[in-house]
């Protein structure tokens, strides 16, 4: 499998915080990972370095071979890293198929309304296209981010706790719309707590504790590995 | 298309209005009124495309206002140049000025940006203070024309102009918000990481509508030396300015570009008239008491009171 993100040797210093430290990891093409860790471990900050929100103190990251540790956020989204975030951030005073028009309108779309109506429709979301964003209920707010995300043709997406809030019928949906994405190329690095999700999601899960990656693998073997069970399942 | 034909045909009228209004009609004072309210339409309509779509608080109009104006004084002394040129040094003046003030935007969001435009005020003030050249605390009276061949007096004439630049700049207001640029301000707006995180390049689009702000501001300021034909500090840096340009989109509803318009023809004229009526003094708390009102009882202006 060729790697689509390349992540080595990253740290991240907040004062005297060390949030990450030399953490490496590497997604490949259409991979499906899973990132799981106590709350603190430096999974977001991990996901932030990724997505070009925040800048390493030291490391690297490539994505499909290319150096991009000098690209901006908004440049890296336009050559393929989409995210959702762990708290829904809605064009809240836009429509729900302006919101898609942002994304479709950088990345050249031609028709960006078409494409926006034929996106909401694959997610579900036709029926709330003319709402208000900020007006739409929790699982349609985690549906429009992902949708948003995608909007662009990612080869990577970062979906950090899409689940959180929802209720079980809804983590089902949620679940069934990333497997729906990553079936069609798109490489997903999920961070969840929902252990339920992980193990269903998830072909390779790694565990962060306090900055360090402190195990990988199959998701059987990640979960059942003692210093995984004390850091992170407290048993 | 066709909505962009009715908005030109609209534009035209208002002009051909201003035009036939200013070649007939007696009343001198109506003039001076309507130079303000026009002056105010173009500025609370260039203040609404940072702050209402961007969602940048400007408190600085005063000192774009007072930017073109000494723009247009400065070179005028220099160089006596026609009208239209000095025009276009206020609008690159304030252009020039808009864009430091996006750059701003780099490091500064929320109340510590409106507070920073502030500052910009307070230290141009003090720059044309202390310069001789145009007046410095004593103002300056300045050379121009009193006659017009077409329209009588050189004031009128300008009073079409200043109808002109308020069609143009409500046009490109209305164009920002239909475009794919204004609608990534309102995404900066509402969300600047999920704005970049939708490959919006947020900081030149801050930028080029901070730039784009000014310039319309440094324009409406250019004729106004002229129009008193006198200026000083006081009558270019003046804080009602900044208080009406941000007022007028808030009552008026900042989400389109008909809500500053409205905002500035009704603010404006309510306080021309309390001016004539009351004093100058009781105007700017008018204005004060009609922003606190929407702001506690119809904060989407006037707009989101008639549910648009």
């Amino acid at each position: 499998m060729t790697a689509v993100l390349e992540v080595t040797g990253v740290v991240k210093r907040f004062g005297g915080f060390t949030a990450l430290s030399e953490v490496s990891i590497s997604v490949g093409a259409g991979e499906r990972l899973g990132i799981i860790g106590p709350n603190g471990s430096g999974k977001t900050t991990l996901m932030n370095v990724i997505a070009g929100r925040i800048r390493p103190d030291a490391g690297g990251v490539r994505f499909e071979g290319r150096d991009i540790g000098a690209l901006p956020a908004w440049r890296r989204a336009r050559i393929g890293i989409a995210r959702s975030f762990q708290i829904p951030l809605p064009f809240g005073s836009m429509s729900v198929l302006d919101n898609l028009r942002v994304p479709l309108e950088q990345g050249g779309e031609a028709d960006p309304p078409g494409r926006a109506a034929a996106l909401l429709e694959d997610f579900g979301l036709f029926p709330r296209a003319a709402a208000r964003a900020g007006d739409l209920s929790q699982v349609e707010l985690r549906k429009l981010e992902l949708a948003r995300a995608v909007a662009g043709n990612p080869r990577l997406l970062i979906s950090d706790e899409a689940m959180a809030g929802l209720s079980g019928s809804e983590i089902d949906e949620v679940l069934e719309l990333l497997l729906r994405l990553n079936a069609r190329g798109i490489a997903v690095v999920m961070i969840e707590h929902m252990m339920r999700a992980i193990m269903r999601f998830s072909g390779r899960v790694v565990c962060i504790e306090a900055g360090r990656i402190i195990a990988e693998g199959p998701p059987d073997a990640v979960v059942a590995d003692p210093g995984v069970r004390r850091a992170y399942l407290g048993a | 298309m066709r909505s962009w034909v009715r908005f030109a045909a609209g534009g035209l009228v208002v002009l051909l209005l201003a035009a036939l209004a200013a070649r007939w009609l007696a009343n001198d004072y109506l003039f001076f009124a309507a130079f303000v309210v026009l002056q105010f339409v173009v500025l609370a309509t260039a203040w609404n495309i940072l702050g209402g779509y961007g969602g940048y608080v400007n408190f600085g109009t005063g000192a774009f206002v007072a930017t073109g104006a000494y723009a247009a004084v400065a070179l005028q002394k220099l160089a006596d140049l026609p009208l239209p040129l000095l025009v276009l040094a206020g609008t690159a003046a304030g252009a020039v000025l808009g864009s430091a003030l996006g750059l701003l935007t780099l490091r500064l969001r929320g109340i510590y940006f409106a507070i920073a435009t502030l500052a910009i005020t307070i230290i141009l003030e003090t720059v044309v203070l202390n310069w001789d050249y145009v007046g410095g605390a004593r103002g300056i009276t300045l050379d121009r024309p009193h006659e017009d061949p077409f329209f009588g007096t050189y004031n009128r004439m300008l009073v079409v102009l200043m109808a002109g630049m308020a069609v143009v700049a409500v046009g490109i207001a209305r164009w920002v918000g239909v475009s794919a640029f204004g609608r990534a301000l309102s995404a900066i707006r509402d969300s600047e990481d999920a704005a970049e995180a939708c490959g919006v390049p947020t900081l030149r689009r801050k930028v080029q509508a901070a730039t784009l702000s000014g310039a319309m501001m440094g324009a409406a300021g250019a004729p106004l030396p002229l129009y008193l034909s006198f200026v000083d500090h006081t009558a270019a840096f003046g804080l009602n300015y900044a208080v009406s340009a941000m007022a007028m989109p808030m009552i008026g509803g900042t989400g389109h570009w008909i809500g500053p318009v409205i905002g500035a023809v009704l603010l404006g004229t309510a306080q021309q008239a309390v001016t004539v009526t009351i004093s100058s003094e009781v105007n700017v708390l008018i204005t004060g008491l009609l922003l606190i009102g929407f702001v506690v009882a119809a904060p989407r202006g006037i707009l989101g009171w008639l549910g648009r």
